[in-house]
């Protein structure tokens, strides 16, 4: 088995990683933000519950919520599986959505009240004040964060091989089965490109944001 | 007939009484200056006249009409609460800008979210902007920053940041302007250029609420002054009848130390 044939096959394997890698991020950014004001809510117990939710989702390994969400609702409810691909979606983005929902929350809280009461004062609804004036600031406070938990999805995605879905890795490791070692640490190469072209697509972001200073 | 009339504005903070029944007013084109120490209550007063806080007790009143009545429970829902404060422009001591627009922006931000609520905003769309456009740079030339329209917030000094305020404020047309320690921020030297905007407004006979610490311009600009202490208005007149005449031995003594 060649080296083409090898890269090939790693490629079929990128297709699911980049797949989960951008689903992942398209719903779970919002979700996210719904979810950091759920925690914020002035009805303190909404806002318990939400963190409760949090506490869980953070608080249990990915690979396992995963798995969860694939088995469990056939145990218990008899309803028939989610299809793999759509249980590694749903646990990925619950999960990346709470671990947003922390970073948005430290953002939001870390802007001046002044900020909202120049808006308040000049007749700005709720909604103005947070979309024309506090989110902007927000974005440019969380990029750094945000990078950080954006380059740990891509790795991530390696989890979705539990339940037998043919990413990068589990495209390597079938090769084993040959006795084949060397494609296994030939997927690196695959992550680092990756991870090297978020780190370049951040670093454009943050220089575009730096016109102004908070 | 007074443009605005407080009356009997009572304010708590938990158990902290910080407002204790204060009645004021002030007639259209009046300079109206707070004076006090810190914790007398007069920056509560000023963001109670904005909404910011809302009192326990009493009434305000705009041209006559009530405005608002802290025993109607009714009044106070967001959106009339965000109606009523357009009567009030307030500067703040920290200007607080919004360091992504530009100055212009800052500026035409508000009139141009309030203009969409306009009924005939989708017909007039172009002129409508083009309009708060060229009205929000002419208060922009008018407080000295004709050439920094484009600049950010963090690329102009700080005098120059609290002048894009009051342009700011200025440009939803307030009844009443409202500045809370305008130029506590600033340097000595840069104070002077903040003051002389304000002075300028003044004698155009803008409405003015003025909380300060500079007696120099309290004294030279204000048509009246109110001297707070501890919750309540201590003494009031104008401007010479408090600060060459004081009565009560606290404004004697606050004045003492002003100097």
């Amino acid at each position: 088995m060649g080296f083409w044939e090898v890269t090939l096959s790693l490629l079929g394997g990128l297709k699911y990683t980049c797949l989960i890698f951008a689903l992942t991020l398209v719903l779970a950014l919002p979700l996210g933000l719904v979810i950091a004001f759920g925690s914020m809510s002035k009805f303190k117990p909404f806002a318990y519950l939400v963190k409760t939710f949090v506490w869980i989702i953070r608080g249990v390994p990915l690979m396992l919520q995963v798995i969860i969400f694939f088995y469990v609702p056939g145990f218990l409810l008899g309803t028939p599986l989610l299809s793999r691909f759509a249980s590694v979606i749903a646990a990925f983005v619950i999960n990346y959505a709470c671990y947003f929902s922390e970073i948005y929350r430290g953002g939001i809280e870390s802007i001046p009240k002044g900020q909202y009461e120049a808006g308040q004062v000049l007749g700005m609804t709720k909604t103005q004040v947070f979309f024309k004036v506090v989110l902007m600031q927000v974005v440019k406070r969380i990029l750094a964060p945000m990078s950080n938990e954006v380059i740990t999805l891509v790795k991530d995605t390696a989890l979705a091989r539990v339940i037998m879905i043919v990413e990068v890795i589990q495209a390597a490791q079938n090769f084993a089965a040959y006795g084949l070692m060397w494609p296994l640490f030939y997927t690196a190469v695959f992550y680092l490109a990756f991870v090297g072209l978020l780190t370049i697509l951040f670093g454009w972001f943050e220089k575009k944001l730096d016109y102004y200073r908070i | 007939m007074a443009v605005f009339e407080a009356r009997n504005i009572i304010k708590s903070f938990g158990k902290t009484e910080v407002l204790k029944g204060v009645s004021f007013s002030i007639e259209k084109g009046e300079v109206l200056c707070v004076i006090g120490s810190s914790g007398s209550g007069k920056t509560t007063l000023l963001r109670c006249v904005n909404f910011l806080e809302t009192p326990d007790v009493g009434r305000f009143y705009l041209n006559g009409d009530l405005l608002f009545d802290a025993a109607d429970k009714k009044a106070k829902t967001d959106e009339e609460i965000r109606q009523k404060r357009l009567h009030f422009g307030l500067v703040f001591q920290s200007f607080n800008l919004f360091p992504q627009y530009t100055a212009l922006e800052n500026v035409s931000l508000a009139p141009l979210l309030h203009a969409k609520e306009r009924p005939d905003y989708k017909e007039n769309k172009k002129q409508i902007r083009e309009e708060i456009l060229s009205h929000s740079s002419d208060l922009l030339r008018k407080v000295g920053l004709g050439d920094k329209m484009d600049n950010y917030p963090c690329q102009i000094s700080g005098g120059q940041q609290q002048r894009v305020a009051i342009a700011r404020a200025l440009a939803l047309k307030p009844d009443v302007l409202c500045f809370d320690e305008p130029t506590s921020a600033l340097d000595p030297e840069i104070t002077v250029e903040v003051l002389a905007v304000m002075k300028e407004l003044a004698a155009e006979d803008m409405t003015m609420l003025v909380v300060t610490h500079e007696m120099g311009f309290a004294r030279e600009v204000s048509d009246k002054v109110i001297f707070m202490d501890e919750g309540v208005i201590a003494e009031q007149g104008n401007a010479k009848e408090v600060f060459d005449n004081p009565q009560s031995k606290r404004l004697q003594e606050f004045l003492s130390v002003m100097k």
